[in-house]
């Protein structure tokens, strides 16, 4: 083959394919390159399906209060083979979309495993074909968004085994429903997966090396989180120690030592490794081309590029915040900038306005500094807060969990960050990071009408309190 | 019926040029073969006539706005009888907006350059025209609209008016040349500054001051090594950069003939105790101080509130030194001998590269010298340093032919030096007449010594 690429993007996650659109739109000959499924982790083995998992927790959740709505629901059955069929079911909708995506803007899609050579202007991509036969393909650019996937601690004895002691992939993959589950991490993978199966009836067992579980929220967030999983009778074990983690037959030991130091050898039916990302940087050549890699990363400027002449790096490869809008973000902006040659060029990659989101029971979701953070950053703050018990809709719809917090830069009214817990949360962060990015101040915000009744009120009535405003309470 | 005025093609290859001047204001009335406004490509500057008669009723791309496109709608004029203030702008005008394809193949055989007056047609070109996609965030030269409002996030309003910083004077780095926060916190705090910046027109070189960068998209950051700034660095360019953009500078060249210099200089040497050695350049440095005695209109600085004539000879002296210069100042130089000036000099220049100087031994001069002699430089003009109002360059001195006064071609010692003059303090005469006093001495040095 012997087509000469304006761009090749090797991996079809959120980050790649995105970049291929953007690069085809703005007339670029684009190839995209995917060893597994398009879509990558994103679409095939994380937010996706997971959130597909977490609508049937859901709707369990409510239908086992139905009562409470004044309805009458005899009795709930999980079916974990049709629960996890819908998740694979809607995994592969949106695989089909990005295949049509693809041929719809023109980008050529090559499987294969991709590794580079050193070029002229760019380096070679050599693709080794689903047959084992290599081709090598030549582009003025080449984009790696090859992702990350989830990390081992091999010296601390947890490894994932794909049978009971499981990464993300054989959590959202059932075979059985496991009576005892061992969460290690509690980030947003190891909460989702935790808040999951406690709805469908798992005794399940979180643990968190650090003080507090999802440990870069805002402290009061995590606190209100911890005591509504607890109530929901998550175990939770802060300041954990796990070692020994050991796969016997039927079941999975661990040596648990908690904050006090007291030790416990525990068993469970599976354990679920949630311990964090690395990067997939390793039989790519980077090494040869001279790309410099830190702790399996990829580094890069505010563009994207390596320092290698036509390389270019995005998403998870690059470092946190490990999500897939981070990464489509990215891309977007490598992308215009290579299209711009200098002019029109984007703003560089700003990672202070990436929105996180944890589609657990109740979600969490923030964008910006944390009370502490801002703080610590030299900030002389106010901080608003508003309790969804104060909010109408909230209780009209029984989700009256939950607060939203606000922080602002009591001299100028900036926004620094806004973190909330409860329903609804992660589709409404995006105000909040939309008045961030539009740099509208505490009065903006006040002077904004919204609508009643919603849930978004909370929001407004947040940033009123910050100034002892707040209408509702 | 309202008219188009529309971005000209000043070349037939012409994509998009600068928007660098408008000579008309909302609200004037133009006839046909008015120049309205000048724009400027990387080649050339065109002025732009009008072609229709009207009333300016919306000037719709403000001054120093780059990357126009050929073709974009640039202003409305209203036709006689008809309400300037009722023209409303034609949609999707804002200012180089949108990419017109459509504009390249008109007028190609058609050089002079002359304002298309598309009549509304436009408008509805750029409404389904574009294919060529511009980026989103391209940032605007230039935050003032036409209508003089300022686009500004709340945040860099807020910011702007605690630290007293007029958003006029600010250059929008934001979408569309927003005005954002980190245009306002990089901007100089303090009201003298901003507001002096402020009173200038758009499209004056302020723009061209911040921010300096290097693209590194063009510059590898790995294809060269970056040193921070420091003091002297930074003081050097700010100094230099706002005296050769604020400063109306002038340049007067004059030959003198070193000879009779040179021989009483070795005759003051072998004069001159042990241990003392006078310098071609302290010769120079106390003819200088004469000078300026004998003009004193020349010794002078401007201020806002009047001209200052000093009424002594503060000479300082550029010394180049790592990473910079700095002008040590021989103080009261008319009153001091020859010895003095030469050991003054010495020991300033010694410390002057040692950075041990105190702040008072290289402020307060009242005029400059600098000498690039020794490098065999013949002719070159220094930047003023301010507030100063001259600044004496220095050649080589070399051998040249000459005319004598019987009228002979003969060999004489020349060394050519060039005055920079503030013009607001110091006329072409008084400099002329300056560097006439300074060639007297130089030419006749017992001259200092009456």
């Amino acid at each position: 083959m012997s087509t000469q690429y304006d761009l090749i993007v090797i991996g079809s996650g959120p980050g790649g394919y995105v970049s291929a659109i953007r690069a085809s739109q703005l007339g670029m000959k684009t190839a995209i390159i995917e060893r597994e499924a398009l879509g990558g982790i994103c679409l095939n083995w994380g937010c996706i399906p997971t959130k597909a998992l977490l609508r049937s927790a859901e709707v369990m959740h409510l239908a086992k209060h139905a009562k409470d709505f004044g309805l009458k629901i005899d009795k709930v059955e999980v079916d974990l083979d049709a629960v996890v069929k819908r998740s694979r079911g809607v995994a592969s909708q949106l695989s089909n979309g990005v295949k049509f995506l693809m041929k719809k803007n023109k980008i050529d899609v090559i499987e294969g495993t991709a590794r580079l050579e050193k070029g002229t202007t760019a380096p070679k991509v050599i693709v080794k074909g689903k047959d084992g036969k290599d081709t090598t393909l030549e582009a003025k650019h080449v984009m790696l968004a090859t992702g990350a996937r989830a990390r081992d601690i091999p010296q601390a004895g947890l490894v994932a085994d794909g049978k009971l002691i499981w990464t993300y992939r054989e959590a959202m993959t059932p075979d059985v429903m496991p009576k005892r589950l061992l969460v290690i991490g509690s980030g947003a993978i190891g909460i989702e997966f935790a808040s999951f199966y406690n709805e469908l009836g798992c005794d399940v067992t979180v643990a968190e090396v650090l003080p507090r579980i999802l440990p870069v929220e805002d402290a009061e967030i995590s606190a209100m989180a911890e005591k509504d999983f607890k109530k929901q009778g998550l175990n939770i074990i802060t300041g954990a120690k796990v070692e020994n983690l050991k796969a016997g037959k039927n079941t999975v030991t661990a040596d648990i030592t908690d904050k006090d130091g007291k030790k416990e050898s525990k068993e469970f039916d599976r354990a679920i490794l949630a311990v964090g990302i690395v990067g997939n940087v390793e039989n790519l050549g980077l090494e040869a081309l001279g790309a410099k890699v830190e702790k399996t990363h990829v580094k890069v400027d505010g563009f994207g590029k390596t320092g290698v002449p036509g390389l270019y790096a995005i998403g998870d490869l690059t470092g946190p915040p490990w999500l897939a809008h981070k990464a489509s973000h990215e891309g977007v902006i490598c992308v215009e900038a290579i299209a711009g040659k200098g002019k029109g060029h984007p703003e560089p990659f700003d990672a202070s306005n990436v929105p996180g989101c944890t589609y657990s029971h109740p979600q969490v979701a923030s964008v910006g500094l944390t009370e502490a953070a801002a703080k610590e950053k030299g900030y002389d703050i106010k901080v608003g807060r508003f309790p969804f018990i104060g909010n109408g809709k909230a209780i009209a719809m029984g989700e009256t969990n939950g607060m939203v917090k606000t922080v602002f830069d009591k001299k100028t009214g900036e926004l620094l960050g806004a973190h909330m817990i409860g329903a609804e949360v992660t589709e409404l962060i995006q105000g909040y990071v939309i008045a961030r990015q539009g740099e509208l101040t505490d009065i903006d915000l006040a002077h904004t009408i919204f609508a009643h009744p919603t849930i978004s009120e909370t929001m407004h009535e947040s940033v009123l309190d910050a100034d002892g405003k707040a209408l509702h309470i | 019926m309202s008219i188009n005025i529309t971005m000209p093609a000043l070349s037939p290859t012409m994509e998009e040029g600068t928007l660098s001047k408008w000579l008309v204001k909302e609200g004037d009335t133009v006839s046909t073969g008015d120049i309205i406004a000048e724009i400027e490509t990387d080649k050339a500057t065109m002025e732009v006539e009008a072609v229709d008669e009207g009333t300016v009723a919306k000037i719709l791309v403000a001054e120093g706005t780059e990357g126009v496109k050929v073709n974009a709608v640039i202003a409305v004029l209203a036709e006689e009888g008809e309400d300037a203030s009722s023209i409303k702008a034609p949609k999707e005008t804002a200012p180089p907006a949108k990419a017109e394809e459509s504009g390249k193949d008109e007028k190609k055989s058609d050089d002079k350059p002359e304002p298309k007056t598309a009549k509304a047609e436009a408008p509805a070109k750029s409404e389904s025209a574009p294919k060529t996609e511009k980026l989103a965030s391209t940032p605007l030269p230039s935050a003032n609209t036409a209508d003089g409002r300022i686009k500004a996030s709340p945040l860099a309003r807020r910011i702007a008016d605690m630290k007293g910083i007029e958003l006029k004077s600010l250059k929008g780095t934001g979408p569309r040349g927003r005005i954002i926060k980190r245009d306002v916190e990089g901007a100089e705090s303090g009201a003298a500054a901003p507001a002096q910046v402020g009173s200038r027109p758009a499209g004056s070189p302020e723009g061209l001051i911040l921010p300096q960068v290097l693209d590194d998209r063009v510059y590898a950051p790995d294809s060269y090594e970056l040193k921070p700034l420091d003091g002297v660095r930074k003081v050097v360019a700010k100094r230099l950069t706002t005296s050769f953009m604020q400063v109306p500078h002038f340049p007067l060249t004059i030959d003198l003939e070193l000879d009779h210099l040179l021989a009483s200089r070795t005759a003051i040497n072998a004069a001159a105790p042990e241990g003392i050695k006078v310098s071609v350049n302290d010769l120079l440095i106390k003819a200088c101080a004469m000078a300026l005695m004998d003009e004193p209109d020349c010794n002078a600085s401007y201020t806002d509130q009047g001209i200052a004539y000093h009424k002594h000879a503060h000479v300082s002296v550029a010394v180049a030194i790592d990473g910079g210069l700095i002008t040590p100042v021989i103080f009261n130089a008319e009153d001091k001998g020859l010895g003095e000036i030469s050991e003054e000099m010495k020991d300033l220049a010694g410390r002057a590269r040692e950075r041990k100087l105190k702040p008072q031994e290289y402020s307060g001069g009242t005029f400059s010298i600098s000498n690039l002699g020794m490098f065999g430089i013949r002719n070159f003009a220094s930047i003023i340093n301010q507030p100063e109002g001259m600044i004496l360059s220095v050649g080589a001195g070399e051998k040249r032919p000459v005319v004598n006064a019987k009228g002979e071609l003969a060999v004489a010692t020349v060394m050519s030096v060039t005055l920079t003059c503030d013009h607001r303090v110091i006329g072409g005469a008084e400099g002329a007449k300056w560097l006439q006093a300074f060639k007297r001495y130089v030419e006749t040095p017992e001259a200092m010594l009456l």
